[in-house]
């Protein structure tokens, strides 16, 4: 099969590209180019091809068609977003867990607390962002026992991206760890598939994020006032929520600043329509089981 | 006693036919049908599948508690294996849990949290939480990565209040007002989504619950059979068994089957009782 005499360019990448896949571990996804491909629920079996880097990007991207496969289900899963303001930081996410096809929960809160002042958005496998939340809070509360106040959203983070990193090869999940300490403010850490750990004024994940990285390089700037950034987040999640099939539901948003957290909610009919979006109608089924009849209006 | 087969093996050795489930002489495990199998495998059948319970198993929160439903099917590949198997499993007197997905799978995780469970209570001298079970059994169900096929719905009132939960096989749960889980979630769901409201009464709850499963039971082919219902309030459990079915069994005459003397054939020969030893 590849032993055919004529060392083409296309032949001998493919020797090597073979040769680089047998030698990582097969469960170890790393998806090229593209950043994160998450989603929630169960797992696809897609073959990926680690990045090497004696391999010029073209021939990364010859490998990608010929290597991977591209049927299997890609991204399926989620849009979260957290972003600093003047004063602390407001996370947001959709509400959409799906498997397959199928959405298994449509109300789901991706907005996990892990102590009183840091919260974080799970994207990715539901179970694997489940787990880790469970143990970060675990360990963040015997850290908050341990040093007698509570604990800095940098050393949440920080947890998220150990476990993270320690496991890449069974963990397939992206967060954004969001919170307020009295050190640093309000801040945003990114912990992407891999474990890589990234602080930034504002962060954008799951497979929703795609369409927002346009949108936030023109709306976003420094210094917006509380309601300016929640605007901005329920604004991003909704359109977002437009575009991506995996994203749906409603707008969970968590505010969280020197005075606390706030959480609110945004239902599917509040959100402001996009283009080609129609204005949603009475459904029958109201009508139809209210307890008293009524004729029909429409 | 090795007489007693010796002698049988001598009266049949002539080309006749033997016993289709000859013991071996020396006890232990008996390999002759290794060959077969892989002569049969080679020609094309296929071994037996697990059996899963291919299934419609509902939830819902109404005003006093926490109602769980479940067809009664269980399934083998195409064969219905069991016509009227038990899908609600006892967890905690206050806890209840459906199971779908492989059979064993279900039955042996909910035995063993509601082992677990039974050894909290007597451990700390309270009722059992559902968290508790939930926490149980999502650790369980992660750290075997999906390799344990038990998709559940559990269920119960504690001193907290009614709590519903969803658990996925990898480990994964949701919490929820109403929840269908198994082949036939979505013809559940659908009846779920345009019929639930908060705070049902029990009667109307139950009888959501039972429209649900019958969707999946005539809708969906890996459910089947009856209706089983558990319906959890503080205080008190009650375990509807068969509470409805709308499958009867239907026979080709109203008196039923008659085995008349002289129509069982007989072959003549001595009849040897099975050797008690082995």
């Amino acid at each position: 099969m590849l032993g055919s005499g004529r060392t083409s360019f296309h032949t001998r990448i493919r020797l090597i590209g073979l040769r680089a896949w047998a030698s990582y571990p097969r469960d170890q996804h790393v998806v090229l180019g593209t950043p994160v491909c998450l989603r929630k629920g169960f797992h696809s079996s897609y073959i990926t091809v680690p990045p090497r880097l004696d391999l010029d990007p073209k021939a990364i991207l010859v490998l990608a068609a010929m290597d991977l496969d591209l049927s299997a289900p890609h991204s399926l899963g989620t849009t979260i977003i957290g972003v600093t303001y003047d004063g602390g930081v407001v996370l947001g996410a959709d509400s959409r867990t799906s498997t397959g096809m199928y959405v298994a929960n449509r109300a789901s809160d991706k907005i996990t607390q892990l102590t009183d002042n840091v919260y974080i958005c799970r994207s990715g496998s539901a179970a694997d962002s489940q787990v880790i939340s469970d143990y970060v809070r675990y360990f963040l509360h015997q850290h908050t026992i341990q040093l007698g106040q509570p604990s800095t959203v940098k050393v949440a983070a920080n947890l998220v991206r150990l476990l993270s990193y320690q496991n890449k090869n069974m963990l397939q999940m992206g967060i954004i760890v969001g919170g307020w300490d009295k050190y640093e403010g309000g801040q945003i850490y990114s912990v992407p598939l891999g474990g890589t750990i990234l602080k930034q004024p504002f962060a954008i994940g799951g497979s929703g994020s795609s369409y927002l990285y346009g949108f936030f390089d023109q709306a976003w700037k420094e210094g917006m006032s509380k309601d300016e950034a929640e605007k901005l987040v329920v604004k991003a999640v909704s359109l977002a929520i437009a575009r991506d099939g995996a994203s749906g539901g409603v707008v969970r948003t968590v505010i969280i600043n020197a005075d606390g957290m706030t959480r609110n909610f945004y239902s599917g009919d509040s959100l402001p329509l996009w283009h080609e979006e129609l204005e949603p109608h009475n459904s029958l089924l109201d009508i139809l089981s209210s307890s008293s009849p009524e004729p029909m209006s429409t | 006693m090795g007489y007693m087969c010796w002698s049988s093996e001598i009266a049949y050795s002539g080309g006749m036919a033997r016993f289709a489930a000859d013991v071996p002489t020396r006890g232990g495990f008996s390999f002759d049908l290794c060959q077969r199998n892989e002569m049969l495998l080679k020609k094309g059948n296929q071994l037996p599948t697990f059996r899963k319970t291919g299934t419609t198993i509902v939830g819902l929160v109404f005003e006093d508690g926490v109602i769980l439903g479940a067809d009664t099917r269980a399934t083998e590949g195409p064969i219905v294996a069991d016509k009227n198997c038990e899908k609600i499993h006892y967890m905690a007197p206050n806890i209840y849990c459906c199971g779908a997905g492989t059979a064993a799978d279900t039955e042996a995780v909910t035995d063993m949290v509601s082992s677990q469970l039974q050894l909290h209570r007597y451990a700390t001298g309270r009722e059992s939480r559902v968290v508790t079970a939930l926490t149980l059994l999502k650790s369980h169900l992660f750290s075997y990565q999906g390799h344990v096929s038990a998709a559940l719905v559990l269920g119960g009132v504690d001193i907290t209040g009614p709590h519903l939960h969803t658990v996925y096989p990898h480990g994964s749960t949701d919490t929820l007002p109403f929840a269908t889980m198994g082949s036939g979630s979505l013809a559940a769901m659908a009846i779920f989504e345009s019929k639930f409201r908060e705070g049902l009464t029990r009667d109307e709850g139950i009888k959501l619950v039972s429209e649900a499963i019958c969707s999946g039971i005539f809708n969906d082919l890996g459910s089947g059979s009856n209706v089983d219902v558990c319906v959890i309030t503080r205080g008190q459990t009650e375990y509807l068994r068969n509470h409805q079915l709308p499958n009867p069994r239907t026979y080709v005459s109203s008196r039923g089957y008659n085995f008349l003397k002289g129509h069982t054939g007989k072959t003549g020969e001595p009849y040897i009782p099975p050797n008690p030893r082995r």
